[in-house]
C-alpha cells in the first residue's frame, strides 16, 4: 500500500454543540446599526409607516439573538461533525453522482451580479440570465436530441411530476382518459414513478428484472403493454448500472400501442456523448443537472430536473419557456404555450444550478463531456473488478459483464458468514473518513450497497476507499465486534435503528416539534 | 427485564447429516442414533445464548430442564429459571408443546425455539397466533418462514428486541412436508398455520426491508384494488394465506385462513373447500368464468402446490394460466430476492405449462408482472 492510499489516522471533531436557539441571549446582536442622522430621518420619514397593518408582525420573529463571531463558530463546529462532500471520499453514495463541483462554478452561482437580481425585475434588465438559460437549453437539446426543454422543475421527482402531468394532459386531450389508464415502469427505475403516476390518476405496473440478466424482463413487459398503456417511465442504465441494449424494442412496443415513452436520465453520467434519448425514440427525458452537470446532489443543491420533449409535446410544456426574439434581439419568458400544464415553480426555476451546469458544459465542451463519461465508466469498472474479488461481496445479475457508471453490490454473504452486513460496514467506514449510503429501495438486492465513482475521483482516492473496505471485511471475519460497535472515531456512537424513523410520533423535523416532543437529546418526553 | 423463553428440540437436525431427510417419528430417531447421529440443536442454541449473554442483566431467561434448555444455559453461563416441565430422557413433540404452553402462560416477551419445521408445528399448535416467536434454524427441513437466517441472525433479532427496538409482529408461515414422501424423494409441503414473528427486521428468513407502512396496510391496499376490479358474475376461488384473507375481510366476509373459499358477487358461497368442491363449483360456473387467486409462500415463492393443495393439478388444469391471479405485497416479492415464483402442482407437465409471467396485485391500483419457473 502506498503512502497515498494508506488509511488516515482520522477522528472527527466533537463539540457537544448546543442547538443555535439554545445559544441565544436576549439583546445580543450581529450588527448594531447606528442611529439615523436627523437629516436623513427628516428626508425619508417613517419608511415602514406605509406598510399595510396586516403585513406587519404583531410580535418579533423568534430568531436566535447572537453576535456574528458566535454564529460563525457555531456553524464551523457543526461542519466539523459531518462527513462533508469536500472532505470525504463519497463514492459510496451510489445513485447520487457525487462529482466535484468546481469552485469557480460556485463563485459564479454566488456572484453579486446574480444573487443581487430580483425575480420580478423587468426582462430587459435580466437579459444575461435569460441568455444563459436559453443557451443551456440549446446544449441540453444537443446532448439529448430532444426538441425543447423546460428548466423549471426543482429536482428529479418534480421533473417526473411535470412529465406525468403532461402525459395526463395528452391523454385527456385525445379523449382517452377512460381507456389509457396504465403507466408501466420498472422496479429499479426512479422510486417516484409509482407515486406520481398514482397521484395523476393512473394505475401502475411494475416490471421486475430478469433474474439472470438484470434487465427488465422482456416477456413480462410484452404481457404488460396493451392499449391501456398511457406511458412507459424507465431508466437506463438502472440503479444496477446494467445498460439495457433492448431499450428501443420497449419504446417501439409502447408506441405501437399508442403510448408515450419517458427516459429518466437523472443520472446520465455514464452515457454523455455516447447515446441520446432520441436514439431510442423517447418522447420525454429529464436530466438532474444537479447531479450530472456540476451542482452537488442533495443538501449541497438545490436541485434542478430539466425536462425535454419531442416536437409533438412542446404544446404541453410548463410555462414560462425561455425564448429569443430575433427581430428585437432580446430574450424573453415565453408564456405562449397553447396546452401548457401551467406553472410548476415560482419565477425562473433554480438559477444557481443552471449557472453551474452552463459553466460546466462550457468548460468541457462536447469532447470533454464524452471524456467525463468514459472516465466515470472506467473508474466504475475498475472498482467492480476489485470488489468482485473481495470476500463476502457479491455482484447480483449480469455475471461477468461490465457495468456503466455504478453497481449495486450485496453484502449478504458477509452477513451470513460473519453477522456483519451493510449496516455494520456503513457505520465502520465512517472511521476511515469515507461514506457508504443506505438508501437502496427497493430491497430486491439483500444487504445492498451501491458504489458510483464518477469521473472526479483519482485512482489513489478510489484505492484508499477500497483499502478501507478490504480492511473492514478483514475485521468482520476476525473481530466482528469492532464493526458492531462502530463508529469509533465519530462524535455520535449510537445510531438509531431504522424502525425509529418509521414512527411519526418520534419525528422532530422542526425546532418547535423538537421542543414539544423531547426534553433532551433522544429522550422521549415523559408521559403525563 | 426482558422475559425470554427458550425451547430446544435436542433431536432436531440429527437425521440431516445422515441423509435421513428429517428426524420426525421415533423410528427415524432410533435409526439416526444407531447410525451415530450427534445432536445439532444444542450447539446452535449455544451460539445464540453466547451472543445474548452480553445483555444478560436485561434478560430473564425461562427455559426447560436438561437438554431442552437448562444444559445449554449452564454451558453458556447464562442465568435462567427452569419451568416445571417433566421430560423423559428421550424428548417428544408433546414435551415441546407443553413447554410452549407453559412459557406462554408465564408471559414471555419472545419465545425462541431451536429446531426445524416439525418443532415449528408443535410450537404453533400450542401457542396459536398469540405469542411472539422466533425460530433458530437447527432442523433438517426449514420450509417455514418463522426461522431466522442463521443462529447469528436470531441472536441479532432477539438482541434488538431486548435493547428496546420497536417491531410490529408479522404472521409467518409454518410449513412442513410429509416426511415419508420426502424420504422417497417426493416433496409434498403443507401450510400448517402461522406464528407471529418480529417484523421489519433484517435477517429474518431472507431480508425484509424496514417499511413505514405495515404489511397489513399493504395487504388491505391490494385487497381494495381486487375489490375495485372484481367482476360480480365471476367465480373466485380464494386460496389460503393472510394476503388473500385480506380480500375477504375487505368484503366483510369471514373466510378460512388455511382453506380455499369460493367468492361470487362479494359473498362467500363455499368455505374450506376440498378438491372435489372446487371442481364442482368450476363445472357449475363455466371454466372461463372463474379465477383462482393465490399468494406466494413467504420467502420461497411457491404459488401452487405448497399450502394450497386443494387447488390441485386437476383444478388448475380447468382454467387457463391467465385465470390465475397472484396477490402479494411488494415486501413479499422483495423477500424472494429476485427469484421467480415456483410451481409444484404434482403434475410436472402442468407445472411446465404454467411457467411464465403472472399478473400480481401489489397495492391499490398497483400491480407487477412476475415470472414463475420450475
Amino acid at each position: 500500500m502506498s503512502d497515498k492510499t494508506k488509511s488516515r489516522d482520522f477522528h472527527q471533531a466533537r463539540w457537544n454543540e448546543p442547538i443555535i436557539f439554545d445559544l441565544s441571549t436576549p439583546g445580543e446582536r450581529g450588527i448594531l446599526l447606528p442611529e439615523m442622522e436627523p437629516e436623513i430621518e427628516t428626508s425619508a420619514g417613517d419608511a415602514l409607516g406605509e406598510l399595510p397593518g396586516d403585513l406587519k408582525r404583531s410580535s418579533p420573529p423568534g430568531l436566535p439573538e447572537m453576535a456574528q463571531m458566535r454564529v460563525l463558530k457555531h456553524y464551523l463546529r457543526l461542519s466539523q461533525e459531518n462527513l462533508g462532500a469536500d472532505l470525504n471520499v463519497d463514492i459510496g453514495q451510489g445513485t447520487c453522482t457525487m462529482k466535484y463541483s468546481p469552485k469557480i462554478n460556485e463563485q459564479f452561482a454566488a456572484s453579486p451580479q446574480l444573487s443581487g437580481l430580483h425575480p420580478v425585475q423587468d426582462e430587459n434588465t435580466v437579459q444575461g440570465v435569460l441568455e444563459i438559460m436559453y443557451q443551456l437549453e440549446q446544449f441540453l437539446k444537443a446532448i439529448s436530441g430532444m426538441d425543447r426543454f423546460s428548466l423549471q422543475p426543482g429536482g428529479g421527482s418534480h421533473a417526473i411530476l411535470a412529465i406525468v402531468s403532461m402525459i395526463r394532459a395528452w391523454v385527456d386531450d385525445r379523449g382517452l382518459s377512460d381507456t389509457k389508464d396504465e403507466i408501466i415502469t420498472t422496479i429499479f427505475s426512479h422510486p417516484s414513478n409509482c407515486a406520481v403516476a398514482r397521484a395523476k390518476g393512473f394505475k401502475v405496473i411494475n416490471i421486475y428484472p430478469d433474474p439472470k440478466t438484470g434487465r427488465p424482463d422482456l416477456e413480462a413487459f410484452k404481457e404488460a403493454v396493451s392499449e391501456r398503456t398511457a406511458a412507459l417511465l424507465i431508466t437506463n442504465p438502472e440503479d444496477t448500472g446494467i445498460y439495457n441494449e433492448n431499450i428501443k424494442e420497449l419504446t417501439d412496443l409502447v408506441h405501437a400501442h399508442g403510448g408515450l415513452c419517458s427516459y429518466d436520465q437523472a443520472n446520465a453520467n455514464g452515457i454523455l456523448g455516447i447515446t441520446r434519448a432520441v436514439n431510442a425514440n423517447f418522447d420525454f427525458c429529464f436530466f438532474n443537472i444537479h447531479k450530472t452537470f456540476s451542482s452537488p446532489h442533495g443538501c449541497g443543491g438545490p436541485g434542478c430536473g430539466v425536462v425535454g420533449v419531442k416536437e409533438h409535446l412542446i404544446p404541453y410544456l410548463p410555462v414560462p419557456l425561455t425564448s429569443f426574439d430575433e427581430a428585437n434581439n432580446r430574450y424573453y419568458l415565453d408564456y405562449d404555450v397553447p396546452k401548457t400544464i401551467g406553472k410548476i415553480k415560482d419565477y425562473y426555476g433554480v438559477i444557481p444550478a443552471m449557472i453551474r451546469a452552463y459553466a460546466w458544459i462550457r468548460s468541457l465542451g462536447a469532447e470533454g463531456l464524452l471524456e467525463a463519461a468514459r472516465v466515470a465508466v472506467l473508474n466504475n469498472n475498475y472498482i467492480l473488478n476489485r470488489i468482485r474479488a473481495m470476500k463476502g461481496a457479491e455482484v447480483p445479475y449480469a455475471e461477468g459483464e461490465h457495468r456503466i457508471e455504478q453497481v449495486r453490490y450485496s453484502f449478504q454473504l458477509l452477513k451470513e458468514e460473519t453477522g456483519c452486513g451493510f449496516d455494520e460496514v456503513q457505520r465502520r467506514i465512517c472511521d476511515f473518513m469515507c461514506h457508504l449510503w443506505s438508501s437502496h429501495e427497493p430491497f430486491v438486492v439483500p444487504e445492498p450497497f451501491t458504489i458510483e465513482p464518477t469521473e472526479s475521483y483519482s485512482k489513489q482516492e478510489i484505492d484508499e476507499y477500497l483499502a478501507a473496505l478490504e480492511k473492514i471485511i478483514e475485521e468482520a471475519c476476525a473481530t466482528p465486534d469492532v464493526l458492531k460497535t462502530a463508529p469509533h472515531n465519530s462524535p455520535i456512537h449510537h445510531v438509531a435503528e431504522h424502525e425509529y424513523l418509521d414512527d411519526p410520533k418520534l419525528w422532530a423535523v422542526t425546532w418547535r416539534m423538537y421542543k414539544n416532543r423531547f426534553e433532551g437529546y433522544f429522550e422521549p418526553k415523559k408521559e403525563q | 427485564m426482558f422475559r425470554l423463553g427458550l425451547i430446544i428440540n435436542p433431536v432436531a437436525g440429527m437425521g440431516g447429516p445422515l441423509g435421513l431427510k428429517g428426524t420426525d417419528g421415533e423410528e427415524i430417531l432410533e435409526l439416526a442414533l444407531k447410525k451415530g447421529a450427534l445432536p445439532q440443536a444444542p450447539s446452535r442454541a449455544a451460539h445464540v445464548l453466547k451472543a445474548l449473554s452480553q445483555e444478560k442483566d436485561k434478560i430473564c431467561l425461562l427455559t426447560c430442564p436438561g437438554p431442552m434448555g437448562a444444559d445449554t444455559a449452564i454451558q453458556c453461563s447464562m442465568p435462567f429459571e427452569t419451568i416445571p416441565l417433566k421430560i423423559n430422557q428421550k424428548t417428544s413433540p408433546e414435551d415441546t408443546r407443553r413447554a410452549a404452553k407453559m412459557l406462554q402462560q408465564r408471559s414471555v416477551d419472545l419465545l425462541l425455539f431451536v429446531g426445524g419445521d416439525g418443532t415449528a408445528r408443535d410450537i404453533g399448535s400450542a401457542v396459536g397466533e398469540r405469542q411472539l416467536c422466533l425460530g433458530v434454524p437447527a432442523g433438517v427441513k426449514m420450509h417455514s418462514s418463522v426461522f431466522a437466517l442463521s443462529p447469528h441472525h436470531a441472536a441479532e433479532i432477539a438482541l434488538g428486541l431486548i435493547k428496546g427496538r420497536r417491531s410490529q409482529p408479522r404472521l409467518a408461515e409454518i410449513m412442513d412436508i410429509d416426511e415419508e414422501a420426502f424420504r422417497a424423494d417426493q416433496l409434498r409441503a403443507r401450510l400448517f398455520g402461522y406464528l407471529p414473528v418480529p417484523g421489519s427486521q433484517r435477517g429474518l428468513q431472507l431480508l425484509k426491508a424496514g417499511s413505514s407502512a405495515s404489511e397489513k396496510a399493504k395487504q388491505q391496499a391490494s385487497a381494495a384494488f381486487f375489490v375495485e376490479e372484481m367482476d360480480p358474475n365471476r367465480l373466485y376461488l380464494i386460496g389460503p394465506g393472510t394476503t388473500t384473507r385480506a380480500i375477504l375481510q375487505a368484503l366483510g366476509q369471514e373466510g378460512t385462513l388455511l382453506g380455499v373459499d369460493a367468492l361470487r358477487d362479494g359473498q362467500i358461497i363455499g368455505k374450506d373447500l376440498n378438491e372435489k368442491d372446487c371442481l364442482a363449483l368450476l363445472d357449475q360456473a363455466g371454466f372461463e368464468q372463474a379465477t383462482i387467486v393465490v399468494t406466494p409462500i413467504g420467502g420461497q415463492g411457491f404459488i401452487l402446490g405448497r399450502g394450497n393443495q386443494q387447488l390441485s393439478a386437476e383444478v388448475v388444469r380447468r382454467v387457463s394460466k391467465k385465470q390465475i391471479l397472484v396477490v402479494a405485497t411488494p415486501d413479499k416479492l422483495q423477500l424472494l430476492r429476485g427469484s421467480p415464483f415456483r410451481l409444484d402442482t404434482g403434475d410436472p407437465e402442468l407445472d411446465r405449462q404454467l411457467c411464465g409471467i403472472y399478473r400480481v396485485l401489489t397495492g391499490y391500483r398497483e400491480s407487477a408482472y412476475y415470472r414463475a419457473e420450475l
